[in-house]
């Protein structure tokens, strides 16, 4: 009963958070909303027993990549954002489909799903089970999917550097003056 | 144990456990002037009380009094938010701290109408089997007050501390967090009762040379830096940024803070104590109410030489350029941390 009490109060502050991501219009209030989202999602995964996914949710996601989505929109310092005929046509189209897609969601779960009911703690969900499962089971997988991220970090790291560039900058003139750095911005 | 007794004494530990760690937040700014002082060749604070014992008394009263300045130019929702955010995730990680044994008090009888159910409950306010996790994520959160501070106040010197801070916390949070893992190897748990059960008998995890003695210096450092204290407190230097993320802060949302700041340098050393120093074990005699206290007095005088230390680290080094702090975290700290996982593994996987 406990359990269900804190899984629906968790769940309400999930969608509510998930709302208000969409309906704040600056960037830094999104973000934010979108910390509780996961935050709150750590909480209904411990809810299911599943302790260590709850704890790494909350520290890579919450902890870490949203740190970096937080750092990015102050260094940006960008400011509210305005709305345009493309958002309009975004929630004309955007509300229906969400609602359409809960509807087949929730019936297909309610009626065409046979899957039983099952006790907290019942699936593998401890560190053990887990790593036993990514370091037996899923050993190649998992190896894949790091030499994939790996991949994708040198990319960035190509990206960013653009050796020939800063060199030319170097080499031709001097540096441009830094665009003005404050924090929440003037216009309030 | 039913669920009534469970809340209340739950409440109770929860409460106790409060009281202790602002207490000691508050006599660690004591410590920290005083040590400093007597580094400095001064007497520090005297005049309040025996020593300045009631110092953090003194502080407490002037900070409530302050006028609590709010700038026309911040972002007012956040700026109020950020020093509870910090405050918060600071305290937070104290819950899974284990501080000694367990307790166990038989069914009496008080008086005629009143009894009290047989307790055995640890002393620890929640024994979860993913303590250290906990820790971890709660400290990781913990950027976010630094971070919005910064961002809030609408001040170039601010938002520098901010940027500062969460660039810093999040570079070393990872070698804090691989640093660990030697220790999770041999102890095979991550509830923090178990670790230290598990270094019975003197086997401290700092004497498990050469894995745990590596493992404990890197945290170390790594805590350092995570709890931006000298030689890493580039996020508040002084002499380029003001006062870094809480320049625009005064009266209790400055205190608020510094109290953050304290507490998780407590968090980290009880961390170091229960990791490394084996918590509270250590001689123990008698019985009774003695058998409760010799451990609680063991982990608090392990703890209270981690707070020495980083006092005694602050007034005796100069802080680090900010390229030669990201250069140690990412160059030297991480390979290390790194090594000494792939090294450990491979000596448990072939003498186990």
């Amino acid at each position: 009963m406990l359990h269900l009490i804190l899984f629906l109060f968790f769940g309400v502050i999930c969608v509510a958070g998930a709302i208000n991501l969409l309906a704040q219009s600056h960037p830094i209030n999104s973000a934010l909303s979108l910390i509780v989202v996961m935050g709150s999602l750590a909480a209904e995964y411990l809810l299911l027993g599943a302790e260590f996914l709850a704890a790494v949710q909350v520290i890579v996601y919450a902890g870490a990549i949203m740190v970096l989505f937080v750092i990015t929109i102050m260094l940006l310092n960008a400011g509210a954002e305005e709305r345009t005929k493309g958002s309009r046509v975004a929630i004309l189209l955007g509300v229906p489909g969400v609602v359409i897609g809960a509807v087949l969601v929730a019936w297909t779960l309610l009626f065409r799903s046979n899957t039983t009911s099952v006790t907290i703690g019942a699936l593998p969900g401890g560190p053990q089970e887990i790593a036993r499962l990514l370091f037996h089971q899923f050993l190649l997988p998992f190896e894949i999917t790091s030499v994939l991220i790996l991949i994708a970090i040198m990319g960035a790291v190509v990206l960013a550097s653009r050796p020939d560039a800063v060199a030319k900058r170097h080499a031709t003139d001097t540096p441009k003056a830094m665009p003005e750095l404050v924090g929440a911005g003037k216009e309030r | 144990m039913s669920i009534a007794t469970f809340l209340i004494i739950s409440i109770i530990k929860s409460v106790v456990v409060i009281g202790v760690l602002l207490t000691a937040v508050a006599y660690s700014v004591w410590l920290e002037r005083k040590v400093s002082a007597h580094i400095q060749n001064r007497w520090g604070p005297t005049r309040v009380g025996p020593f300045g014992l009631l110092q953090p008394l003194a502080d407490g009263a002037k900070f409530i009094f302050k006028e609590d300045l709010t700038q026309p130019h911040v972002y007012k929702p956040l700026y109020i938010a950020a020093p509870m955010i910090a405050m918060i995730f600071a305290i937070t990680s104290i819950s899974v701290v284990p501080f000694g044994n367990s307790i166990y008090i038989p069914e009496t009888q008080v008086g005629h109408l009143f009894t009290i159910p047989e307790i055995d409950t640890p002393l620890q306010i929640a024994d979860l089997n993913i303590g250290l996790l906990l820790i971890l994520g709660v400290t990781s959160m913990g950027v976010y007050g630094v971070a919005l501070a910064g961002w809030a106040s609408n001040n170039k010197y601010s938002l520098l501390g901010g940027l500062r801070a969460s660039a810093q916390m999040i570079s070393y949070e990872v070698s804090l967090g691989l640093s660990l893992i030697p220790v999770l190897i041999k102890s095979g748990s991550f509830s923090l009762r178990a670790i230290v059960e598990s270094q019975q008998h003197l086997h401290w995890n700092i004497f498990y040379f050469p894995f745990g003695t590596l493992a404990f210096f890197t945290y170390l450092i790594s805590a350092y830096a995570e709890t931006n204290r000298t030689p890493f407190d580039l996020p508040e230097a002084e002499s380029e940024l003001v006062a870094g993320y809480h320049t625009e802060y005064s009266a209790m949302k400055f205190a608020m803070f510094f109290m953050a700041e304290y507490a998780n340098m407590v968090t980290v050393a009880c961390l170091a104590t229960l990791l490394f120093f084996g918590g509270w074990l250590g001689p123990v005699f008698g019985n009774g109410l003695l058998s409760i206290v010799l451990p609680m007095f063991w982990f608090c005088l392990k703890v209270f030489f981690f707070m020495f230390l980083y006092v005694w680290v602050r007034w005796t080094l100069p802080r680090f350029r900010y390229d030669q702090l990201m250069a140690f975290g990412w160059k030297v700290l991480l390979p290390l941390a790194v090594a000494n996982i792939v090294v450990t593994s491979l000596y448990v996987a072939l003498t186990s």
